[in-house]
């Protein structure tokens, strides 16, 4: 199994039934032409019994923060006074950090539908179908348009001021030069990890990671008027 | 020999009354095993088999599994919550106050709904990412991950809409900051705003809509897809195993270092 060739060429004949066939099957179809034989276990009864213990434990795990934490109820809903200040629920909160930095239209509007195509994309995007990591092959060409997209965002990013965002991105960027750096056969496993990884770990990682930052810094770093505060200070 | 529990299942599964309810027949052969699965109409969504290495826990975390269990814990404290909810300004606060404080158990059902379906957009979330990092969405799966960010939008909605049921100021202001994006919408913006809210502002249009997309079309949509997604699984081929998959230059290079290693 070294180099596999682009596709696999089998013949079959039956001379009552059929002429010679010739079927090939290219790699790209890969996983629902190889057959593997390996053990499997029932679905019922092993799996669904997992399954449901799993979602017991899950079950017992809610009940008992449901015992100890309240939901939080403030006062009516009052159209006349506004509190300060005013938060979406937490999974939007990234998006309404951008909103601070960016009109409506941007923030609330493109980019959300342009993470949503991104994400839909994903699988028809068959530009890396080996998975083979970003920087093995010409890797020259990919370094300079890198370094083109990593320092243009950055001048975006500075350029609005969005700093909660630039941070994340500069240590992905890092990370990622890292990887540039890495052979995958060097002797550190963590290097031979990054050093694998294709284009699309790479974005998906970046997207998580600013993420993860913008709704930390919406829930827990923003104050009255959207100021920054400090969540140990209050 | 005494009779065990055990034994009296099996006789109840040999009555006339059980067969005729459950098809799959009686007996722990394989074949009624698969039968067990293949002729119940919830259960034939699944696969017959699962590879074993794809049931411990690593596979997968079950985030899957964990995200329908957190559902299924919604729709239940969802009913019960129903019978104490009326979606009017301002009886809606009210029946907040009355769950906290005159009906049984009713702040730890409410808790139960809020806290559940925090941990379903996160549990969403999850199984998201480590889909994409297990290379899960790579054909012939890509239909199902499509069918995973729809799910994932219904969540979002589900989650949003019921936001503003409590009708309290957290609820009323978080739905005001984000229905004002729709506005952002070049075009149609204020359209889509006042569809959403029924009116200009969030007011009672708004809590009544926003309380039929929550427990009906919402839910039915996430219902519908949830059981579209099981299917794939099983049309695509079963739960993703990276070995079926060519092998990553990773491998190759831990292959050839701990060749190196070995000269």
């Amino acid at each position: 199994m070294t180099d596999p060739k682009d596709f696999i060429a089998g013949t079959d004949s039956n001379a009552r039934k059929s002429p010679t066939r010739v079927v090939f099957v290219t790699r790209r179809t890969s996983a629902q032409v190889k057959v593997t034989d390996e053990d499997q276990l029932q679905t019922y009864p092993e799996v669904l019994f997992r399954a449901a213990v799993a979602i017991e434990v899950l079950g017992i795990v809610l009940v008992l923060i449901s015992l100890l934490f309240n939901a939080p109820l403030e006062g009516l809903a009052d159209p006349s006074h506004t509190p300060n200040p005013a938060k979406a629920p937490w999974y939007f909160l990234g998006l309404q950090e951008m909103l601070h930095y960016f009109p409506p239209v941007v923030a609330g509007v493109l980019i959300p539908t342009l993470v949503v195509i991104a994400l839909v994309v994903i699988p028809y995007f068959n530009i890396n179908v080996e998975a083979e990591g970003l920087f093995l092959k010409d890797r020259a060409r990919r370094l300079r348009i890198f370094y083109a997209v990593a320092i243009g965002l950055s001048v975006f990013l500075l350029f609005f001021d969005v700093y909660v965002a630039l941070v994340p991105t500069l240590v992905v960027a890092a990370v990622m030069l890292v990887a540039a750096n890495s052979s995958p056969e060097s002797s550190s496993a963590f290097r031979r990890y990054l050093a694998s990884k294709p284009l699309s770990y790479w974005i998906m990682t970046w997207f998580l990671v600013v993420l993860f930052v913008l709704t930390a810094v919406g829930t827990f770093f923003r104050g009255p008027g959207w100021s920054w505060v400090w969540p140990w200070r209050s | 020999m005494a009779k065990t529990i055990g034994n009296y299942f099996d006789e109840l599964r040999g009555t006339r009354v059980w067969r005729s309810v459950f098809r799959g027949g009686t007996g722990s052969s394989t074949l009624r095993r698969s039968l067990a699965i293949q002729q119940n109409v919830f259960l034939h969504l699944f696969s017959t088999k699962v590879r074993r290495r794809m049931v411990g826990l690593s596979a997968t975390w079950y985030l899957g599994t964990l995200t329908f269990g957190t559902f299924l814990i919604l729709v239940v404290t969802g009913i019960l919550l129903m019978l104490y909810y009326h979606p009017s300004v301002p009886q809606a606060y009210a029946d907040m106050k009355d769950l906290q404080f005159v009906v049984s158990s009713g702040l730890f059902l409410r808790n139960l709904h809020r806290w559940s379906a925090h941990a379903m957009v996160f549990l969403v979330f999850a199984h998201m990412f480590k889909v994409f990092y297990r290379g899960a969405y790579r054909p012939p799966r890509e239909f199902n991950w499509v069918i995973g960010i729809i799910l994932l939008l219904v969540t979002l909605f589900l989650s949003y809409t019921g936001y503003l049921l409590p009708w309290d100021q957290l609820a009323f202001w978080a739905i005001t900051v984000g229905s004002n994006i729709a506005s952002a919408v070049p075009l149609f913006g204020n359209k889509i705003h006042f569809l959403m809210l029924g009116g200009n502002l969030v007011n009672a249009n708004a809590l009544l809509r926003f309380y039929v997309l929550h427990c009906m079309i919402l839910p039915l949509t996430a219902i519908l897809f949830i059981a579209i997604h099981f299917w794939r699984i099983r049309k695509d081929g079963g739960l993703y195993a990276q070995q079926s998959e060519p092998k990553t230059l990773a491998a190759r290079a831990a292959g050839s270092a701990a060749a190196k290693g070995a000269q």
